[in-house]
């Protein structure tokens, strides 16, 4: 019913005529998104009850695709001269639409001009770190935010005979619980992840304090390099490439390829983003569990904080464009801030709170209590005093630079090259993007 | 060639030419000029900053590993399409050029496949080859073989090209189809009445003859392979796995549409028009002269 | 024809292993589509499941339903047949013109025209694809119809078609229509027009299913669901194949090649004679 009303809404304001004179003139601002499905209802009904609750501004929200679709075809719009006032971008865009100059708004900006005051402070500090720049300004607005966590097939623990309690912290516990899964064929495989990239190596140096990239991730400089030929790194992939050549780990594809398998019970144990738990919840058939990432033991003996996924909403400039436009979104955006629609959007989603406040009320209401394993994202996020290695990603090209070592895995997987020979082409590879992105960033 | 007879208006074929020429002026003779003037810049994703570079976007392309590759599966990928297409195509129209009964039927039933798009092909073929969803992706993972395009390159390789190959059997065989009907049946009379064996005729007379139009072919599937299969690619594996798929077109995407890179993505473009360029000549002196008719 | 092989000769291989092969032909070439069909009646679960189905379901209508549901499908299907119509009328109303115009007359300037028109046979617009994508960007058609199919409208066979035809009109045509008074525009409208329709007819199909099969360019050009077009639309449905309702995407890719294989079946004859006389 509410949708239908929603439908009807978005076409009547589609079909009125600009020159129409209507009592009061109302500023459209276009948001382009890429949430599909019930993430997308759930930002229509966001952007409703903004458009509801003032007279002045209306957003219009249009889904453009995946995440690289969204944010290629916005640069596109924006050469052309007609971009979006907001678009969504991924987290590893951020480098990008950072080094845009002219092309965008920062946030501090765009409040500040609009005389809205927002405390950084607010945010999670995973989250803020993020988006921000050196001086701790916002620049772009925290919106969608995750991180990765481990889903147990508790069903399949316990045919495979083990605990449903006591379940694996480490990664050495991960890979005995998956033998034994295995043995046992209490699932057709054991471990699977989607994104691959970013849980098994972002993630990983992330958790464990290793540099992913010089200049801490490339925070302090576009002259940074990567690390990926470091012992840790090497670790950790020998342990993937044995969990694979065991018959342990089975490799789902890149990006969320894989995200369908550990709900449909085809794997056990699946990686995931926090934001998938709307999905397990509908689809999975089995008990099941969340829990924060494993990490190597004889590496770090308290794992630090993990990075958070997702993507934060970006304010595009234009030529002429008016005031009041921006006046408009800037509204919209102290209008998200509010931690009551932040918790709201949390529990609908399974993303992270971005605020505090939503965490503690969430909290305080029992909502952990009631859905257990629902902060095993927020505990990883916020476990312990984000470092220089655990602060995020600020890499130009990092779109294709994933791509890179996604492809240097896959062959690996395949048998084609060892784990060294990967890493060292994958940093090889990664490392001329970085410095094209600084060659052609700096002109 | 030329007509004896024409109009005496000067002003009018101008304007009849008009719309053709613009368009053409617009949308190819300016792109392809800009194509060779990004090729020499680089530019950040935005177009805010660029600078000249010269040919160091060729230099680095040449020297790119990666392009290589690219490079060598566009030619595998290119080779086999053809091969595998022009096969199917010619013996299909050998045997539907026969009298035998309902050979218009068979004929009916082969040429549809020609149009299907290409992205539409693929995802005909991924509910073959899907490893979870397949027919025959999951009939060959339940015998045990380890079916999966999307880890395996070689395998992902192979359905690309029967997606892409299927689809362009139907072109071929009415080009054979036109070939063999325009044979003079009394070359073939004569052929037999010496007692020459079927095989035989097939490859000493009917063959030759068609040589024409097998050049011509050979110099269209290359191309079709090359540029118009475009889609299978994009639809079935994005040119993965880890890039095994990927040629020369889609790696030209890739750089432009997803790394941002317009000053790559035109090098890319320049380089595709030299060879583009180059097969047509070959068409032109080569085909055209040699092959006699 | 070919009579030679019409009776059975010493040594001519029965015909029961010609209907063999053509039959595996037949069979190579429907058994995807088959799939798809049945696919398309069945609901997401049992595709999900991987039982593929090789007979008909009960899920047919309520699939079909479902994907036009909201209007998007049906956007994209009328964009479609939009861009296949435009591109084809378009480019054989600029090509016959054209070739009219080299042919008919005698102007300074005449043979470059003709080459400028030859040479974009050479470079198909996906080689060109980026740069092609700018000027249209620069242009301001990025997302809209224009943008989408005038590019692709400038080509050269057509044109090299129509002038092949219009050399062989006996020039006592033409000489009849001078002496009768009758001018360019008339003689065109008259005598060549009618004289061409089996050309047009020919073209017609080829450049339809030419134009509903585009992929790279609108992939480019449609940034938004305003101009998307079927074959589109219907990829990227299967998205990361994470979430992807199968049966919805296999009743969508019934959609996207119904028309082109109907339009190619009906029009058969033409769409040999096209195809054969347009590449040569």
């Amino acid at each position: 019913m509410q949708r239908r009303s929603l439908l009807a809404g978005s076409a009547a304001l589609g079909l009125a005529a600009p020159g129409l004179a209507r009592a009061q003139a109302r500023t459209e601002i276009q948001l382009w998104h890429a949430m599909t499905g019930a993430l997308g209802e759930t930002i229509g009904e966001e952007v409703k009850r903004f458009n509801e609750s003032q007279g002045r501004t209306t957003v219009v929200p249009s889904f453009k695709g995946g995440y690289v679709d969204t944010m290629t075809g916005a640069i596109a719009a924006w050469r052309a001269g007609s971009p979006p006032h907001i678009v969504q971008v991924f987290e590893v865009g951020t480098a990008t639409m950072m080094a845009a100059g002219p092309a965008i708004k920062p946030v501090h900006t765009l409040l500040g001009e609009a005389g809205i005051t927002l405390d950084p402070k607010r945010y999670l500090a995973g989250v803020r770190g993020y988006y921000s720049d050196t001086q701790g300004r916002l620049i772009s607005m925290p919106f969608n935010s995750s991180s990765a966590v481990m889903w147990l097939n508790l069903d399949a623990f316990e045919k495979a005979g083990l605990s449903t309690t006591a379940l694996p912290k480490t990664w050495r516990e991960v890979r005995a619980a998956a033998e034994k899964i295995k043995a046992t064929g209490a699932a057709p495989a054991a471990v699977t992840t989607a994104w691959p990239t970013w849980v098994l190596f972002e993630q990983m140096a992330a958790i464990h304090d290793i540099p992913f990239a010089t200049k801490a991730n490339g925070f302090e400089g576009m002259d940074c390099e990567l690390q990926l030929t470091q012992p840790f790194f090497q670790k950790q992939m020998d342990f993937v490439l044995g969990l694979q050549k065991d018959g342990l780990f089975k490799y789902g594809g890149r990006d969320n390829a894989a995200e369908g398998l550990f709900p449909a019970g085809e794997a056990a144990i699946g990686f995931n983003s926090s934001a998938g738990r709307a999905r397990v919840a509908r689809e999975a058939k089995f008990k099941w569990a969340s829990v924060p990432l494993p990490y190597h033991d004889d590496v770090i003996a308290s794992p630090k904080n993990g990075v958070i996924g997702g993507a934060s909403l970006w304010p595009l400039s234009a030529k002429n464009r008016p005031v009041e436009e921006y006046r408009g979104v800037a509204e919209f955006f102290r209008f998200l801030s509010e931690p009551a629609l932040d918790q709201w959007w949390h529990q609908q989603t399974g993303y992270v709170p971005l605020t505090l406040a939503a965490y503690e009320k969430s909290k305080a209401e029992g909502y952990y209590t009631q859905n257990p394993g629902a902060d095993a994202a927020i505990i990883q996020l916020s476990r312990a005093e984000p470092t220089p290695n655990s602060m995020g990603f600020r890499l130009g090209g990092f779109v294709e630079i994933r791509n890179i070592i996604q492809e240097e895995l896959e062959k690996a997987l395949q048998g084609q090259q060892t784990g060294a020979q990967a890493l060292e082409n994958a940093n090889r590879r990664g490392n001329v993007v970085l410095r094209n992105f600084e060659r052609a960033n700096k002109g | 060639m030329e007509r004896k007879t024409v109009f005496p208006q000067r002003l009018l074929p101008y304007l009849l030419l008009a719309p053709q020429l613009l368009i053409t002026a617009v949308f190819f003779f300016w792109p392809a000029a800009q194509a060779v003037w990004f090729s020499f810049l680089r530019q950040d994703a935005f177009g805010i900053r660029t600078s000249f570079v010269g040919l160091e976007n060729f230099t680095e392309l040449l020297a790119d590993p990666t392009y290589h590759e690219a490079l060598r599966n566009t030619a595998v990928f290119a080779t086999a399409v053809s091969l595998l297409s022009l096969g199917l195509g010619l013996l299909f129209a050998v045997l539907a050029d026969r009298r035998i009964r309902g050979a218009g039927l068979y004929r009916t039933l082969l040429i549809w496949p020609y149009a299907v798009a290409p992205a539409v092909a693929a995802v005909l073929w991924i509910f073959l080859f899907h490893p979870q969803v397949g027919l025959i992706g999951r009939w060959l993972n339940g015998v045990g073989l380890g079916w999966d395009y999307k880890l395996n390159g070689g395998q992902a390789m192979l359905v690309v090209i029967l997606a892409a190959a299927w689809k362009q059997v139907a072109y071929n065989m009415i080009f054979f189809l036109a070939g063999l009907q325009s044979i003079p049946p009394s070359v073939l009379e004569a052929a037999a009445i010496d007692g020459a064996r079927p095989w035989q005729r097939f490859w000493t007379i009917t063959f030759p003859l068609l040589s024409p139009t097998t050049f011509f072919l050979i110099v269209v599937n290359l191309v079709y392979a090359c540029f118009d299969t475009f889609g299978v690619i994009d639809a079935l594996t994005k040119g993965g796995p880890a890039k095994a798929t990927e040629t020369l077109i889609y790696r030209a995407y890739v750089d432009g549409r997803v790394n941002l890179d317009l000053g790559m993505s035109s090098a890319q473009s320049v380089v595709l028009m030299v060879v583009v360029i180059l097969l047509t000549m070959v068409q032109f002196r080569y085909v055209e002269r040699r092959v006699h008719y | 024809m070919s009579n030679a092989a019409s009776t059975t000769e010493p040594g001519q291989r029965p015909d029961w292993l010609a209907h063999g092969v053509l039959a595996l032909g037949v069979l190579l070439f429907v058994l995807p589509i088959w799939v798809v069909l049945m696919g398309a009646t069945h609901d997401a679960a049992t595709i999900g499941r991987g039982e593929v189905p090789l007979l008909p379901g009960g899920e047919g209508p309520a699939n079909f339903a479902a994907l036009f549901a909201g209007g998007r499908v049906g956007r994209m299907l009328g964009n479609s047949l939009l861009m296949a119509l435009a591109v084809a009328f378009g480019k054989i109303a600029i090509s016959i013109l054209s070739a009219y115009a080299v042919v008919f007359f005698r102007f300074p300037g005449r043979t470059l025209a003709f080459w400028a028109i030859f040479l974009t046979l050479m470079l198909p617009v996906e080689v060109r694809i980026f740069p092609t994508f700018k000027v249209v960007s620069d242009l301001g058609l990025v997302n809209t119809h224009a943008g989408l199919i005038i590019p692709l409208i400038a080509s050269a066979t057509a044109t090299l078609l129509f002038r092949q035809f219009f050399l062989t009109i006996p020039d006592e045509y033409v000489e009849a229509a001078k002496m009768d008074g009758a001018g360019p525009l008339r003689f065109f409208c008259d005598i060549v027009l009618p004289l061409s329709r089996t050309n047009i007819a020919a073209l017609f199909v080829i450049l339809f299913v030419y134009g509903w099969n585009q992929y790279l360019w609108p992939l480019l050009v449609a940034t938004g669901e305003e101009v998307e077009t079927l074959v589109i639309g219907m990829v990227k449905m299967i998205g990361s194949e994470a979430n992807t309702e199968w049966n919805q995407v296999m009743a969508a890719c019934v959609l996207a090649l119904l028309p082109p294989v109907a339009v190619v079946l009906l029009m058969q004859r033409w769409f040999v004679k096209g195809l054969t006389e347009t590449e040569k």
